[in-house]
């Protein structure tokens, strides 16, 4: 279905290379260099978000694969990927990420499993460090964060975001519109915290004593409870 | 028996990353260690000014990297510590002049005559950043008791855990002890609970540091400076003895906290 193993397209702010998930690894990234290299001046000094679809990408691999662009002259900005692994590899080498469940949607449609006794639950993305100033975290799902969100991090989930941690940077749930989204927190302490389009602000310095909350939407603002 | 590489870094400028490298170098030297410093600043070399060695210089760090110089041409003796060196930066480069590897390099070159390479961090995060974590075994982060500083450290720390040389140990710089007693000025438990590292040494603010820097006589020289204390300890704590912490403020004298009670404040 699809004519090329890697295809090379030109984005807002640099490139989307999208790399065949079927094919062989070797051959795609041999392939990547070559058609880099066709128009290497081209290409040069662009920023590049790599799409590897539903591929477990190893970091070793990923590793690699950052530096075939860096030779190039290319810096790898972001990963797009279904599989956690991807992410996870992507994390490590803090590269933004951004995860695509499509698996989710796609396994839905079986029909037969309608009265099955399990749970399907919905997709979501878990990071198991604090996230510093400066890192960021896109999910079409939900996401769920074992660590702290420092000040100047940042957290984007189409779904609900959970903190198992202190929640200081900037969170954004339900950032595809979704006014059901929650976001929770052992210590809710954010910079600024958005609801689908509402956007809050926690009151400053009120030498608040930590306690697990969470934040939803009800009559059309934000408000913050305790979580129980 | 090889040098340890501790690079000192901060992200944010003016925290006191070069009066920290400085210190410690001396300190260091004082100790008995054999010490060179490596400034890494390229394009805004200050190390060499901080240290008094401004006019010694032939060759710098670019003149070793692109083979004008041998090593032992660019390392300038300190004037009164044998045992200190400094490999100044270059003036008229920028960073890109260097590569991490050159770093790697250089530094595997003086291991074995050394027991400290030191290196002093440009400021910011992009290539000079590069350039001086890639040698170190070990990361020192100067930070000041404010915000923005802090979260400048936070934003380095991340970024040496994804290069694998974090998290690193902190050195809180000018900390003034009336301002944190106000609730005005960060704590170090305040600075400990964001980032979440270990913290090496406190250094108080301390008027000796500024004129010392000046005249090419780092504060440590000093006998009565609180500062040239901490950066005495924190040399002792990277040689891995252990030393208590300074109390944050000079004990008072009977008179003095007399008057406190009485007249609810004096500085």
């Amino acid at each position: 279905m699809r004519d090329q193993m890697v295809s090379i397209k030109g984005i807002n702010d640099g490139l989307h290379i999208d790399l065949d998930p079927e094919q062989e690894w070797n051959v795609v990234t041999a392939e990547l260099a070559s058609r880099i290299d066709q128009q290497a001046a081209f290409y040069a000094g662009a920023k590049v978000t790599l799409d590897v679809g539903a591929r477990p990408v190893r970091r070793d691999e990923l590793t690699s694969i950052k530096a075939l662009l860096d030779r190039r002259g290319l810096t790898l900005a972001c990963v797009q990927s279904e599989s956690q692994t991807a992410l996870d590899a992507a994390t490590a080498l803090d590269l933004r990420i951004i995860a695509l469940n499509a698996a989710a949607t796609s396994n839905n449609n079986d029909g037969a499993a309608a009265y099955s006794s399990e749970e399907d639950g919905t997709l979501g993305v878990m990071v198991r460090r604090t996230l510093r100033s400066g890192r960021t975290i896109h999910s079409r799902g939900h996401v769920v964060i074992y660590g702290d969100v420092n000040p100047g991090a940042e957290v984007v989930a189409g779904g609900d975001v959970i903190v198992w941690g202190r929640l200081r940077g900037n969170v954004h749930a339900g950032a595809d519109g979704d006014t059901n989204a929650i976001v929770c927190a052992l210590d809710m302490t954010p910079t600024q915290l958005r609801i689908a389009h509402m956007i809050s602000t926690s009151p400053p310095d009120k030498r608040h004593k930590a306690k697990p909350e969470v934040a939803l939407v009800r009559d059309g603002r934000i408000i913050v409870e305790t979580w129980q | 028996m090889t040098a340890k590489v501790v690079t000192v870094t901060s992200g944010k400028g003016g925290v006191g990353k070069t009066t920290t490298t400085a210190n410690l170098g001396v300190a260091l030297a004082r100790l008995g260690k054999r010490v060179t410093l490596i400034d890494a600043d390229i394009g805004l070399r200050n190390l060499d000014i901080v240290l008094g060695l401004e006019n010694r210089i032939v060759y710098d760090l670019v003149d070793i990297v692109e083979g004008r110089a041998k090593l032992r041409q660019a390392m300038i003796k300190h004037k009164t510590l044998p045992e200190l060196y400094l490999v100044p930066a270059a003036q008229t480069r920028d960073k890109t002049a260097v590569s991490p590897q050159d770093m790697i390099t250089l530094a595997n070159q003086l291991r074995q005559e050394m027991d400290f390479i030191l290196i002093d961090c440009p400021a910011g995060i992009e290539r000079g950043f590069r350039n001086a974590v890639a040698p170190a075994d070990e990361v020192l982060i100067v930070t000041n008791p404010e915000v923005s500083a802090v979260r400048d450290a936070d934003r380095i720390i991340g970024l040496l855990e994804a290069e694998r040389k974090g998290p690193g140990r902190l050195i809180l710089n000018r900390v003034k002890a009336e301002m944190i007693r106000k609730g005005e000025m960060l704590s170090p438990d305040d600075v400990t609970d964001i980032l979440g590292i270990k913290i090496i040494g406190i250094v108080p603010e301390d008027e000796y540091v500024v004129p010392s820097s000046n005249s090419g006589n780092p504060v440590t020289l000093m006998e009565n400076s609180r500062a040239g204390k901490a950066f005495h300890n924190i040399a002792r704590r990277l040689m891995g003895e252990k030393v208590p912490f300074l109390p944050l403020e000079e004990k008072r004298g009977f008179l003095q906290q007399l008057g406190r009670l009485f007249g609810g404040g004096g500085a």
